[in-house]
């Protein structure tokens, strides 16, 4: 496939936004069990949420970019009940703005407190909050999965690992953010986050080699005989029918130079899983500001990267069609 | 149940692309708009097609076959792009089978084409919205056409009649006795797309005259005649009637 930079962004920047939502929750739930100090509602969570925000509504722009008619992207939610695009296009906004609210109430600080477990742990409003955000946020994260993953001729992609590995990948940016946001507003929790992150960089490392060796050794189901139904062994197209381009020559094929494919391959490990790892470990010992935010860059790159080969490697059937002026 | 579709002979198709320029013209100049063409007369040029006709040589040389191959929308009875849709843009139409895109709803999102298994959409950059083959849905059923016209303007113009259109699902169709005589088939039946158009294979016709047959024993006119034969070469009834 054609890697297209909209979807590119769209699935990069809603993925660290979610997992950087997930990392401020997981924060407060350790502070509630007190396994962690608890931060400041105002300046951690409420700057916390709206930086997840930026990420997810950097997101939603990117991807009108993707449109030809972005003036009727509301027309889009109207078959959620088959199409996962459809759903995404629901959960995306619903998670928005329960980060929203979830963030509005650390910020403004109304906060109740709902009950409380044995007098110790005790549950308030923003908690609640956080519980259903955290719930469409990996809802978002199967979404935006399974748009890929249920185009099952897609064969690279049609795999639950698609799914693992966009959450994973979205976590451990998220958490990598997170580690940024807490260096430079809730010093406590560096070592927290950066820990976190350094794990869940290490278990995508490992969800994303299983779907690259998975797919190097996908063996297509399509072959020219059943694309035009003759029985030989031996077929060999001599014209697709037209010297000009055409929308089946730019959109299925990635256009880029063997070298150039392969060495992404190699390239986005080492940008999103082994440098990141490296560098947060070694940030750990400074607290530096400036290092985490290295991290998340050369991450983010890497991610930039990794989903670029995530499309250039899908092998469209109908490239059959096409293999020669 | 009904499922209009084409059946494509592929012992017949010469390759003319008669039907590519038929189908280009008729929809570029109907009321949903054109099929936009950029840079047709300069370098790079590109354009929305319904439909295309290619080429493949099957075997190694010096014995190989060359098969022309056309291919548009195949109007699949379970087609895999229309539930994709986010907007229901795209949809299959009960009373027909057709396959179609409103373009009024359609975003242009592409997803429907990525759900493809055949390349058989098309976005077109100009009006940005998905298109496709509709089996001529604006002239079918145009009833100020004559009978004998309302049909897709590829099946019209085809020279060899390669191109058949009707009801799959009816069994005393043409197009229905058709497949199941010739050995009609689908394409890619892996992924269970169930397409309507069917194709209908390459055909050797191998006729076998044996010697007695080129000297006609059973002429029953030699019964009369008188004894001995004619030579070879003296005008027999049937040489000196058929001229
Ligand atoms: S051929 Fe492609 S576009 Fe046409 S109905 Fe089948 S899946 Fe849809
Ligand atoms: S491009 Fe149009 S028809 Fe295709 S899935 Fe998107 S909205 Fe539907």
């Amino acid at each position: 496939m054609h890697p297209a930079f909209s979807v590119i962004f769209l699935t990069t920047l809603i993925g660290a936004g979610q997992g950087m939502f997930l990392a401020l929750y997981t924060g407060q739930i350790y502070s509630v069990f007190n396994l962690v100090p608890g931060q400041d509602s105002h300046t951690f969570y409420g700057y916390g949420s709206l930086l997840a925000l930026i990420f997810l509504a950097m997101g939603l722009l990117a991807s009108f970019f993707h449109l030809g008619h972005p003036e009727r992207a509301w027309r889009s939610a109207a078959k959620w009940r088959t199409s996962w695009l459809s759903r995404e296009v629901i959960v995306l906004p619903s998670f928005m703005g329960m980060t929203f609210i979830y963030g509005l109430a650390h910020f403004t600080g109304y906060n109740p407190v709902l009950f409380s477990i044995s007098d110790v742990y005790v549950v308030d409003l923003t908690l609640l909050l956080g519980f259903l955000a955290t719930g469409l946020a990996f809802l978002l994260f199967l979404c935006t999965a399974m748009i890929y993953a249920c185009i099952k001729f897609l064969q690279e992609w049609a795999t639950p690992l698609t799914v693992v590995n966009y959450t994973l990948l979205g976590l451990a940016s998220g958490f990598t953010l997170a580690t940024v946001f807490a260096s430079y507003a809730g010093i406590q929790l560096v070592s927290f986050y950066a820990g976190w992150a350094i794990t869940l960089t290490v278990i995508a490392a490992i969800t994303r080699t299983a779907s690259l060796l998975r797919n190097s050794r996908i063996k297509p189901k399509s072959t020219m005989t059943s694309a035009i139904g003759i029985r030989h062994t031996k077929i060999q197209q001599k014209s697709r029918g037209f010297m000009a381009g055409s929308f089946n020559t730019r959109e299925y094929f990635h256009n880029v130079s063997a070298a150039l494919f392969k060495s992404i391959k190699w390239i986005f490990p080492i940008l999103v899983f082994i440098l990141p790892v490296i560098i947060l470990s070694s940030g750990m010992a400074t607290n530096s500001f400036a290092i985490y935010a290295f991290a998340f860059a050369v991450q983010y790159v890497g991610l930039i990267a990794e989903r670029w080969f995530f499309f250039a490697q899908a092998n469209h059937p109908q490239n059959l069609y096409y293999q020669t002026i | 149940m009904k499922q209009l579709a084409l059946v494509i002979d592929l012992n017949v198709c010469v390759g003319c692309h008669a039907c590519v320029t038929s189908c280009k013209e008729w929809n570029t100049s109907g009321t949903a708009g054109s099929l936009s063409d950029f840079n047709p007369y300069e370098e790079d040029p590109t354009g929305t097609f319904f439909n295309r006709v290619q080429t493949f040589e099957i075997g190694e040389y010096p014995n190989t076959e060359t098969v022309h191959f056309p291919k548009s929308c195949l109007h699949c009875e379970e087609p895999p792009c229309v539930p994709v849709c986010p907007t229901g843009a795209s949809y299959k139409r009960e009373e027909d089978g057709i396959v179609l895109v409103d373009y009024d709803k359609c975003i242009g999102c592409k997803y429907c084409s990525w759900a493809c298994p055949y390349g058989a959409r098309e976005l077109d950059e100009n009006q940005k919205v998905m298109k496709k083959c509709t089996l001529c849905v604006d002239r079918i059923y145009d009833e100020t056409l004559p009978e004998a016209e309302r049909k897709p303007a590829c099946v019209l113009a085809c020279p060899t009649s390669a191109r058949l259109f009707g009801d799959v699902k009816d069994a005393d169709s043409v197009v229905s006795e058709t497949i199941r005589e010739n050995g009609g088939y689908q394409l890619m039946p892996e992924w269970g797309t169930k397409p309507a158009n069917h194709y209908l294979p390459r055909r050797k016709t191998r006729l076998t005259i044996h010697e007695d047959e080129l000297t006609r024993v059973d002429n029953p006119l030699n019964k009369e005649r008188q004894l001995p034969m004619p030579d070879e070469d003296e005008q027999t009834l049937d040489d000196v009637m058929s001229w």
